[in-house]
């Protein structure tokens, strides 16, 4: 432990803990704009300058560990001047356009301007012209906005191991941008939205979808439809006062009606429904030995990219299945449109996503066209549907409770744990338990695969197997991963794993780009427990019986993996190149 | 330059450094003094070679001024803005270069002749207004004379050596 002094106040904390953490066991906090808790220090912004007593010295409280026998000051009216420059610094190579910007009311920039009281711009404004990057279609890169605090970059090599976005040059000509200025679409982006999310200003921010919703809506001659996926629920609230992790899915149906959508569905069932077909295809693999082991998930759009760009010998152990929003289109254009005589021609599927790469997923491949249509049309982010309900005009907490529709809504517990790291793991255990012993599980929970750990590596036991998994979130841990079954592949040995589970995002898709800002660990955590609770509070919690996934299978689908499953609810994958240009 | 040949140059400068720590820079160095710059398709041979992602590549290339990553002009020529340079008129040589050729400093010619460029003390300031072409030093430089020394190197061959880019960055 380290004893010291800030702001007078004696203070201990353990070894190595920075000025900016123990500053805030003194209830102070040290404003920063580079420094996010999920990323190391880089010292970029200049932001958390404090003062050691007896030195003339100025340091950075997010990069300097608090020694033993400090006394430190964070606040006086020399620092406070320190500080209101460089946010007015800053703001001289900022464009004054708040007004009209994605992050206004929400931005850390902003909010220090405010903070600092800055009324004048004492320096001359210099911007720089660089043009816009919408050419992912899932984020927009404004580089004008760009403070250059670095988090984007952290996020994108060192958690994400995707490398497409770095720092070019140096000096004022410091830029964000993928290696030798080419579009984010030619570079090796997987469109998580990590960057948007990390980013304390508008300079990366998801393309907002949200107006062609309500024109959708609008529109007589169209059939609007929404679904929401698992992790929504559990975050929407922060964006209207409810405490982290809390589960707003019957309001949220409510709303969604109100809004004006004819069907209101849940991507929960169209988890349900991948289970019964991943499931199938473990079994095949497992018991059947038809298929490599291990299997690979894939209802990650920017783990499937990844995949395809960094890790094209692995395809051949991918899950075939689609994810469980694109199945939910699917069968929102056949099986719920027959059902109700909807000319799916008129049909508008909305999707509510944690995600911004699932606006890239819907015209992935052809096999999004599987009902003859795009079976989704658009995919809204956690962040529009919060701009969507203010703009609505509905007092969201006030709404009442309502159920979905429910041919295509009625969800297990296997299905709402999908937005968490190791929920479709986890769900997928539940059902091939099944279908591997046709007994019923003695207890439903295979708690070795939850929480946080980057990589999770258990055995479990099912019927007279052991079966070897691993879970992985954020991208940088799935090369352990790969690395191991690549290894055991070359000495011809047994698989490391016959079941991996990876998602882009750590924590998963409740920490997923399209979320609610500041997402931190503890974040992380009480928006999964918001998803295991209702898991635990579910009647039916294994996909297999659903009555309504039953009742598919029965009238529509026949059986999983079957002639009009692999129709509809299948897709291949393709090796691409890292970088197109 | 050939494709295949230039591959197997490169392979041949990465094996000579492979296992060198600051492998990077040194193997980066050699194809620049090679070439005059390092071709994006060099770059994206040595991320696989080197196994380094090509956004750090393109940190490094971006970062020091030395290395360029388009292909230079036939002819560099070089404007001084250090103090006395600057002071003495540089900037106005600087104008009239861009005028006359239409580009702006650190491009190069449609027609791939003249590469303009600004440097930071060339280490003559007496002479100052300092310019270079292809190495060679021009002082004193007036706005006017600027034409005539264009044309004369309209039709030369470079002098170019290819490891100096008389630049101090």
């Amino acid at each position: 432990m380290v004893n010291a002094v800030i702001n007078g106040m004696a203070v201990e904390v353990e070894k190595g803990t920075t000025i900016l953490d123990a500053a805030k066991k003194v209830q102070v906090k040290i404003p920063t704009l580079c420094k996010h808790p999920d990323l190391t220090a880089s010292a970029a912004c200049g932001l958390c300058i404090v003062r050691l007593t007896g030195s003339n010295k100025m340091l950075r409280a997010c990069s300097t560990p608090l020694e033993e026998g400090m006394d430190i000051v964070t606040h006086d009216p020399e620092i406070i001047d320190v500080r209101r420059t460089i946010v007015e610094l800053i703001l001289s190579n900022h464009p004054n356009d708040c007004l009209k910007c994605g992050r206004n009311g929400d931005c850390e920039l902003q909010t220090l301007v405010a903070e600092f009281g800055i009324r004048e711009e004492r320096f001359e404004k210099i911007l720089k012209d660089i043009p816009k990057d919408d050419s992912t279609g899932t984020m927009v890169l404004e580089p004008q906005k760009c403070i250059k605090c670095g988090r984007c970059v952290e996020v994108c090599q060192d958690m994400q191991d995707v490398w497409a976005l770095s720092f070019l040059e140096r000096g004022f000509h410091t830029r964000i941008s993928p290696a030798g200025d080419i579009k984010l679409a030619d570079s090796p982006c997987v469109r998580c939205g990590q960057c948007a999310a990390h980013c304390p200003t508008g300079a990366i921010f998801e393309k907002d979808d949200v107006e062609k919703v309500w024109k959708a809506i609008q529109d007589p001659e169209k059939y609007c439809v929404v679904q929401i996926a698992p992790a929504v629920r559990v975050a929407i609230g922060e964006a209207f006062g409810f405490k982290p992790g809390t589960n707003l899915t019957r309001k949220l149906y409510a709303l969604l009606k109100r809004i004006g959508f004819k069907a209101v569905f849940d991507t929960n069932f169209g988890a349900d429904v991948t289970i019964m077909e991943e499931g199938s295809e473990f079994v095949q693999r497992f018991v059947h030995k038809k298929g490599k082991l291990p299997l690979i998930t894939t209802c990650c759009p920017s783990w499937v990219d990844f995949m395809e760009k960094f890790h094209g010998d692995m395809i051949d152990y991918f899950s075939s299945c689609k994810s469980p929003h694109e199945i939910l289109g699917v069968l929102s254009k056949t099986y719920y449109a027959q059902e109700k005589k909807i000319d799916p021609a008129k049909m508008v599927v909305v999707s509510i996503m944690p995600c911004t790469s699932k606006k890239y997923e819907i015209t992935r491949t052809n096999e999004m066209f599987a009902s003859g249509y795009q079976d989704v049309d658009i995919v809204l982010t956690t962040r529009e549907l919060a701009r969507m309900v203010k703009q609505s005009g509905l007092d969201f907490a006030d709404l009442p409770e309502e159920d979905p529709d429910h041919m295509l809504g009625d969800y297990t517990g296997a299905g709402v744990i999908f937005g968490a790291t190791g929920g479709v793991m986890e769900a997928a255990l539940r059902t091939a338990y099944f279908m591997v012993t046709e007994e019923k599980l003695p207890k439903v929970q295979f708690t070795s695969v939850r929480g946080l750990k980057g990589i999770k590596e258990t055995v479990i036991r099912i019927g007279e197997s052991d079966i070897r998994i691993a879970v992985a979130h954020g991208l940088a841990n799935v090369e352990y991963v790969l690395q191991r079954v690549r290894e055991a592949i070359q000495r011809n040995e047994e698989p490391p794993y016959h079941f991996i589970e990876v998602m882009a995002c750590l924590g998963g898709c409740v920490g997923g780009g399209g979320q609610p800002y500041g997402v931190t660990d503890e974040l992380r955590k009480l928006r999964a427990q918001g998803l295991y609770h209702d898991d635990e509070n579910q009647e039916i919690r294994c996909s297999h019986d659903n009555p309504y996934v039953q009742k598919l299978y029965h009238e529509f689908l026949g059986k999983p993996l079957g002639k009009r499953s692999h129709e509809l609810l299948h897709t291949e994958y393709h090796p691409r190149p890292i970088y197109r240009k | 330059m050939e494709t295949a040949e230039l591959k197997e140059t490169v392979q041949n400068i990465v094996n000579e450094w492979k296992d060198r720590e600051g492998n990077l820079i040194m193997i980066l160095h050699q194809i620049q003094n090679r070439y005059g710059y390092v071709p994006r398709e060099v770059s994206l041979q040595l991320s696989e070679l080197l196994d380094i992602p090509l956004a750090r590549i393109y940190e490094v290339l971006t970062f020091y001024h030395y290395f360029k990553i388009v292909k230079p002009g036939k002819h560099r020529v070089s404007v001084c803005m250090g103090t006395a340079c600057y002071l003495n008129g540089a900037p106005g040589l600087l104008n009239e270069l861009e005028h006359l050729l239409g580009v702006s400093a650190g491009e190069t010619t449609q027609d791939g002749l003249f590469q303009v460029e600004v440097v930071r003390c060339l280490g003559c300031c007496g002479l100052a207004p300092v310019m270079t072409v292809d190495g060679k030093i021009f002082s004193s430089v007036q706005k006017d004379d600027i034409a005539k020394i264009l044309s004369d190197y309209s039709h030369k061959e470079p002098i170019f050596s290819s490891g100096d880019t008389g630049s101090q960055a």
